[in-house]
């Protein structure tokens, strides 16, 4: 789950509150590993290419992260094709590829890929803030077992906040250190490793000093924490978002009686 | 109405070594006694390490006197359960603009002091509307604050105050990282926050220029206050400010250096409308 890549567009789905998107993400991966037939892997391709289209978002922004996995789903294609034992269908040399292992390959590789499309559809139409504030609010019953969720919340939306400027430091420091002689993409790797230090310790440094400033300027603003504050932009659930409710209750049920009947295939 | 008022205000930091012993005590605050009324427009001038942030720290109770009493609004900040009602009272806006901006969208940044106090959501927007329209950020609410200016992020940082409703801001050299259009910018949201919202402020500032609008002028060196005074009075006292380490405005030097010529122009002469006022009213050129 990459945050932070929000694609800017008008949707029932952007407009959708963000606890029923993470809910919905939870659901969508747990109907995925329910699935043990064709007709499973079916309802949850038709499930998605309806969001898909509610979501108005291109196509290629949702394959995206794909690269960055390629490696994990080859891994695991491979593996499956090899090793599942059963029915023999090619043996080359020492390899054997059996029905069962193909049949494994091919429904683990698709349950990757939709995973990956599926929690990127949820990124791409909620801000990081929503994402936060969903996070919070259908996290807030473990406060009862004291539980900081607020303060972890907070955390998050912080480092969100950061990461541009830190990243702004890291550029900085890179080129004071460079016009100092050096430098950051030569030798192997343990070489590299080193020449991480003369950057890593100033942007410590100064993300602590950050940190610090940061502390002191909330405190000022009358910061202590979740317990009194109220919200500027509370949550609340709209007609939709029940019908994504029950939408997603439909989905669990159907992923369950799909896989407990018999059906051909 | 006196809002804050200092007496024998003493801060010692106490030096430490690498293992933790003191070394040694250095008195940043060293018996200072200061009154604000309502209303006014305040500085406090320094150079370096004279003292004037620890100062402006006590205001707000983030620190707490050694010696000494503080009180905001009658309430002594050494009471610990007054200091949120005296954050509530004197708001503090910071040097480092990225430093002190906590929300990821301009309106959600003004919105936190509120949201920190407990305000019911609709107040919230009226309160967020009022204090990015009072310093002309308006505009500028569903921007992320990475994408402003130096200026423009001050700017918020002080609507993100205001709308806390403070009896006083305190500015703890809020132009010291800008450039020169930014830091008009500020000193002007500053002046009429001031003039129109009719909020005390304190500016706390090491450039002359920024000063010459204040009601009143606080001069500080090694820790105490060595001169009070309209801008005027300190002005006119070139030779005792360079003592202290700190310039006089070009015009005001401008206007010295002609009264010494044996031109008869006052010496309290603080902008260039001023002295052009006085140039030619006296002399017809």
């Amino acid at each position: 789950m990459t945050l932070g890549q929000y694609y800017q567009t008008d949707s029932v789905l952007h407009r959708m509150d963000p606890r029923v998107k993470l809910t919905g993400t939870i659901a969508y991966i747990a109907a995925l590993f329910l699935a043990g037939n064709v007709w499973g892997y079916l309802l949850a391709t038709i499930f998605l290419i309806v969001v898909i289209a509610l979501s108005k978002v291109p196509i290629r922004f949702m394959l995206k992260g794909m690269r960055s996995i390629a490696f994990l789903i080859t891994l695991t294609v491979v593996f499956n094709l090899f090793m599942t034992p059963g029915d023999e269908l090619i043996a080359v040399w020492k390899l054997h590829i059996t029905r069962e292992g193909l049949i494994l390959a091919v429904s683990m590789a698709v349950r990757l890929t939709y995973l990956i499309i599926g929690s990127n559809i949820m990124t791409l139409t909620t801000t990081p803030n929503a994402l936060t504030d969903g996070m919070e609010s259908l996290l807030s019953p473990l406060k009862v077992l004291h539980a900081p969720v607020h303060e972890v919340a907070m955390m998050m939306s912080i480092a969100l906040r950061f990461i541009p400027i830190l990243m702004e430091e890291t550029d900085k420091i890179m080129k004071a250190q460079m016009a100092r002689g050096a430098s950051f993409d030569e030798g192997g790797l343990i070489m590299r490793a080193k020449s991480m230090v003369p950057l890593l310790v100033p942007l410590f440094v100064s993300a602590f000093r950050r940190a610090g400033d940061l502390a002191l300027a909330m405190e000022a603003r009358g910061y202590r924490g979740g317990d009194a504050r109220t919200k500027m932009k509370p949550l609340h659930y709209e007609m939709r978002d029940y019908i994504g409710y029950c939408v997603l209750v439909l989905l669990i049920a159907a992923a369950i009686v799909l896989r407990i009947i018999k059906l051909p295939f | 109405m006196e809002l804050i008022r200092t007496k024998d205000l003493k801060h010692e930091y106490i030096k430490r070594d690498e293992n933790g012993e003191e070394t040694g005590r250095v008195c940043a605050v060293d018996g200072v006694d200061l009154s604000v009324e309502a209303g006014q427009f305040i500085s406090i001038l320094g150079s370096n390490g004279s003292g004037k942030s620890t100062l402006a720290s006590h205001l707000n109770a983030i620190l707490f006197p050694t010696e000494g009493t503080v009180w905001v609004d009658g309430m002594d900040t050494k009471d610990q359960s007054n200091v949120w009602d005296i954050r509530q009272t004197a708001g503090m806006v910071f040097q480092n603009p990225d430093n002190q901006i906590i929300g990821q969208i301009v309106e959600e940044d003004v919105g936190f002091g509120p949201e920190n106090m407990g305000i019911p959501t609709a107040q919230i927007w009226e309160r967020v509307e009022e204090s990015l329209k009072a310093v002309g950020m308006w505009e500028y609410r569903k921007h992320s604050p990475g994408r402003l200016s130096g200026g423009q992020k001050q700017r918020v940082s002080i609507a993100g105050v205001i709308a806390m409703h403070p009896k006083c801001i305190v500015m703890d050299e809020p132009t010291a990282m800008l450039d020169p259009s930014g830091r008009r910018e500020v000193i002007r949201a500053a002046r009429a926050l001031n003039d129109v919202e009719k909020v005390t402020v304190i500016l706390i500032t090491h450039y002359m220029d920024e000063v010459i609008y204040s009601d009143k002028v606080f001069v500080m060196d090694k820790g105490k206050v060595v001169m009070s005074g309209t801008p005027g009075e300190i002005f006119t006292e070139r030779d005792k400010l360079k003592q202290y380490r700190l310039d006089v405005p070009q015009v005001t030097m401008l206007a010295y250096e002609l009264r010494k010529r044996g031109l008869d122009i006052p010496a309290d002469v603080l902008s260039s409308e001023d002295l052009v006022k006085e140039l030619t009213s006296r002399y017809s050129i």
